[in-house]
């Protein structure tokens, strides 16, 4: 964190509108917000104004989402300088990098990464490259932890780079090209980069486990004994198991443990015979 | 009510009470810098933790946590706050040092040193070490107007400043930008900024963030003699402590009055002294062959006695100003009644009241705190930001509270809170006697107050327009029992007192604009009368303080007090009559208004039956009993305003027109100060831009 100030008045537009299509979006984003509280808009707004001007938000953007919002100018001064994500100053052309400086990201070499942007861009944060076209900072956490060390440049991510990586990146950005987004090493999106070391088994995806479950064989007894009026003398153990599941004996580990699963199976189960069962829906989601 | 237990003391407090209230209550001092009686609560200092018990078990922000957020003990014991728990030691000691972390050590070229919050309280609540080694962070220091002085090193980031001008002020001018140790107070782009009430950030300010721009590296504290003063410079009365060293006023603060002025003052109450020391008339002036020639007290006499002698006395008059004291309008009006004169009269701008309607209609009947009790108000013909800004910050006080419908008949200005706009001039007034949205809104109303400003009486046609008024008045229901919201609000700080002493003409007498015309009088006794064009022909006798319009127009000039070098009884608007103390001498040979009239009197063979004024008092209170009562408002008869609401008279169709346009240059001290001049230069570049 720095002191942040706007851009010197030669930088600064003359003035600032929002084009039709986003005047549009802006007056439905407004419109999400009570009467009299408008002034809730104002982060979307600024972002939305920043994406317009090319990544940075200008003094003139200010009052004019001031304007819009009913704010006084300071009170919009006061948010575009407190979110580090509003750009005070003019960013790249083609690409403004934001490093990722936060821990996971520096010990997986986050620092040979601002070492690339240095060279290649500017030595400091926060300036354009000689021909304006890039410019860098560093960021904090950016939420990729398991993929460090990573860039985000717009709205999107680049992960598990190498400085390597980020040359090509750059060399993508520099030629007009916008590079595949995501890991650069071939893993997919956030597993393991080892491959995967567990659900290997390829019976599981070939459909020949469906209904093989130890648990469900026995939850389909317990279903068949209660519906026989047999209920109080077989179904206790896999309920009152299933309600209470207590710090098992440690002498004897394996029969404690199995209702429960037998449980979990069962409920599991009941999910997918829901077409024959009344079931409650799903938090959040559709009861069909 | 709640019980709690503060440091062993159980009291009983109002369960919305906050911590930090609750131990006031219970005579425990709690150290604050961010909370603030009439600003919002922040939080954001944390000077002010206590240790709780039947809370969450850490140290608490006293400021931000109510006595109902605690629960009892387990047996119903009240909750415990302890304010001197070794917990609450170390956590004073903890903030303080942080708070010290970024702060210059410049206290002895700090003007708020002396008087400064963080001082005192490093000294009780500190640690008399500091373990940081770092470099200390250091601010630019902005530009937010003449009248403050930034040094922003010193800022311990409060916010009471941006609090004050956003919720009392009402602008929202000052704000915070950027966040954590880089957190600033600024303007948007260091513009100056243009509220009437901007001084008061300084006294709020607990560092030396934040100073009087006017008054820097002038005096230190403890140097200043104090003295509890009234300001003149409108007619709310604000009280204020006019601090001197020697003979010279060094600066003015405000005083605490729930009543009046809360504790705010307005810009121009504050740094009105520079005025004082300029443009002083400090010897008796005679016009000889044309010229202002200096003179000694005799000659002065001796000249007026020498044109007063043969002149009848109906073809002498007076003038009482805006700034005149009531003890010396009542001297003025004796001497004037002793050689036989009714000419007499207070109303430089030709306002339209009259005392023989009675007191109800001439002065704010439901009282400046009263405003808190209405619940809805017609402004007609007045701009109270301008015309008296710190009743203004009352009404928007009010506004801020909520189910408060603003109605306004008048120019179309900025009073930093919404209203609706009715009309511009009596057209409108008349309208409303009758129907009109506005009208059932005041009938609806349980107490409804009707402002009327000098702009709507001061003109031809004010004897109808007050009338019509005081008929839309009654109509409303705004005058009941227990509640008379018929307000006038007056721009001088003399006229209500003046009224009272009846410094209006007597029978046959001649008004202001009657004496003032060419061949109304032939001696005129203008008592710092600053206001009014005196057209040829008249000797004018101008006694006051500055060099003026009225000393410019003047045939002999004697020096008298201001009102920071005399005692004397000043009338606010709401009728309160309140005593203004000596906190300087008059320079040079200027002397006490009343005693130059005492003096004059001898002179002119018509003494004046006091030499002291403790006899002048005497028989002002014989004759107005009222007046004995200091600070006290003396409730005017209701029946007054009803008599006036009968009373006919047609307005004309012009539109009515603020009565004060330039704010800061209202008075001959205030057209006197540089600082005020700057400030004027300033609010009107603000005009010109915004009308582009």
């Amino acid at each position: 964190m720095s002191v942040r100030r706007l851009a010197p008045k030669e930088v600064q537009p003359e003035s600032f509108a929002f084009t039709d299509e986003n005047l549009a979006w802006a007056e439905k984003a407004i419109a999400k917000f009570p009467a009299g509280r408008q002034a809730s808009a104002v982060i979307p707004l600024l972002m939305r104004a920043q994406e317009q001007a090319g990544g940075w938000v200008s003094e003139p953007a200010m009052r004019y989402v001031g304007d819009m919002l009913g704010m006084a100018p300071i009170r919009v001064y006061e948010i575009a300088t407190f979110y580090t994500q509003f750009q005070l100053q003019p960013v790249g052309r083609k690409a403004h990098i934001q490093v990722c400086g936060t821990t996971p990201c520096m010990l997986k070499g986050a620092e040979d990464l601002m070492k690339v942007c240095k060279k290649r861009i500017h030595a400091e944060p926060f300036h354009l490259s000689e021909n304006g076209d890039f410019s860098w900072e560093e960021v904090e956490c950016a939420g990729t932890c398991t993929n460090a060390p990573m860039i985000q440049v717009w709205k999107d991510v680049y992960e598990d780079l190498t400085p390597e990586d980020l040359d090509k990146i750059l060399d993508a950005f520099e030629r007009g090209e916008k590079p595949a987004t995501g890991p650069q090493n071939g893993r997919h999106f956030s597993a393991p980069v080892t491959g995967q070391a567990t659900l290997t088994s390829a019976e599981l995806y070939d459909g020949s486990m469906v209904g093989k479950g130890a648990g469900l064989a026995l939850a389909r007894e317990a279903i068949a004994a209660r519906a026989n009026g047999e209920a109080p003398a077989a179904a206790p153990a896999p309920a009152a198991a299933a309600a209470a599941p207590p710090a098992p004996p440690k002498s004897d580990p394996a029969p404690a443990a199995a209702p429960p699963a037998k449980a979990v199976v069962a409920a599991g189960n009941a999910d997918s015979e829901k077409p024959s069962k009344p079931v409650a829906p799903p938090p959040g989601g559709k009861a069909d | 009510m709640a019980k709690i237990i503060v440091d062993d003391i159980e009291v009983e407090v109002p369960a919305e009470y906050t911590l930090l209230q609750a131990c006031e209550a219970a005579g425990a001092e709690i150290p604050r810098f961010c909370f603030h009686e009439r600003l919002s609560i922040a939080g954001n200092c944390r000077m002010c933790l206590v240790e709780v018990k039947g809370g969450p078990p850490k140290p608490q922000a006293s400021c931000a946590m109510n006595v109902r957020d605690l629960r009892p003990g387990p047996n119903g014991e009240p909750p415990v706050v302890l304010t001197k728990s070794p917990m609450v030691k170390k956590a004073r000691e903890g903030v303080m040092e942080f708070l010290l972390i970024n702060h210059p050590l410049d206290c002895p070229i700090c003007d708020q040193g002396g008087e400064c919050d963080l001082q005192d309280q490093a000294m009780a609540y500190g640690v008399d070490t500091s373990r940081y080694a770092e470099n200390k962070r250091a601010v630019e220091d902005k530009y937010i107007g003449p009248l403050i002085k930034t040094s922003m090193t010193r800022c311990i980031q409060c916010t009471r400043c941006v609090r004050f001008t956003t919720e009392v002020a009402g602008v929202s001018e000052l704000g915070a930008i950027g966040r954590g140790e880089d957190m600033e107070i600024t303007t948007y782009l260091e513009a100056a900024m243009s509220s009437e009430l901007q001084g008061n950030v300084a006294d709020l300010c607990p560092v030396g963030a934040l100073t009087q721009r006017p008054y820097a590296y002038h005096a230190r504290p403890w140097e200043l003699v104090k003295t509890e003063s009234v300001d003149v410079m409108d007619a709310v009365g604000s009280n204020i402590r006019v601090d001197t060293r020697g003979r010279e006023v060094m600066r003015v603060l405000p005083r605490l009055n729930e009543d009046v002025n809360e504790e705010w003052i307005s810009d121009k109450t504050r740094y009105i002294w520079d005025g004082l020391k300029t443009q002083r008339l400090d010897r008796p002036y005679v016009r000889v062959g044309g010229k202002l020639k200096a003179a000694s007290w005799p000659e002065a006499f001796a000249a007026i006695a020498a044109k007063v002698k043969g002149v009848a006395g109906n073809r002498i008059g007076g003038l009482v100003g805006d700034l005149a004291t009531v003890e010396e309008a009542f001297a003025l009006k004796s001497l004037l009644a002793s050689m036989g004169s009714a000419n007499i009269d207070c109303r430089q701008d030709g306002v339209k009241l009259d005392p023989a309607l009675g007191r109800a209609s001439y002065v704010f009947n439901p009282t400046i705190a009263g405003i808190e009790q209405a619940d809805a108000l017609l402004i007609i013909g007045s701009d109270p930001r301008r015309e008296a800004s710190v009743l203004n910050a009352r009404i928007r006080k009010r506004w801020l509270a909520g189910n408060f419908p603003i109605g306004l008949v008048g120019e179309h200005v900025d009073l930093t809170y919404p209203y609706e706009y009715l009309g511009a001039g009596p057209d409108t007034l008349t309208d409303l006697v009758g129907e009109g949205t506005f009208a059932a809104t005041l009938k609806g109303a349980q107490r409804p107050l009707i402002l009327i400003g000098q702009g709507a009486l001061a003109r031809a046609d004010g004897a109808a327009i007050l009338a019509l008024a005081a008929r839309l008045a009654v109509s409303v229901g705004a005058v009941k029992d227990g509640w008379n919201g018929f307000a006038v609000l007056h721009t001088a700080a003399a006229r209500v007192g003046a009224l009272d002493v009846g410094c209006v003409p007597g029978a046959n007498g001649l008004d202001a604009v009657a004496m003032t015309n060419p061949g109304g009088v032939d001696v005129l006794f203008a008592l710092g009368a600053d206001e009014i064009d005196i057209a040829p022909g008249a000797f004018v006798v101008y006694l006051g303080t500055h060099g003026d319009r009225g000393a410019h127009r003047a045939d002999v000039i004697l020096p008298g007090a201001a009102y920071t070098e005399k005692s004397g009884t000043y009338v606010n608007t709401e009728g309160r009559v309140q005593l203004a103390n000596r906190a300087a001498f008059p320079p040079g040979e200027a002397r006490e208004d009343w005693a130059v009239l005492r003096a004059l009197s001898d002179v002119l063979g018509q003494r004046l039956p006091f030499d002291t004024l403790a006899q002048l008092r005497a028989a002002l209170y014989a004759a107005h009993p009222h007046l004995a009562r200091i600070d006290h408002v003396e409730p005017a008869d209701a029946a007054g305003v009803i008599a006036l609401a009968g009373a006919g008279g047609t307005p004309e169709r012009a539109p009515f027109r603020a009565a004060v346009t330039e704010f800061y240059l209202t008075n001959p001290i205030a057209r006197a100060s540089a600082v005020m001049a700057e400030c004027s230069a300033l609010a009107s570049s603000r005009l010109a831009a915004a009308a582009e």
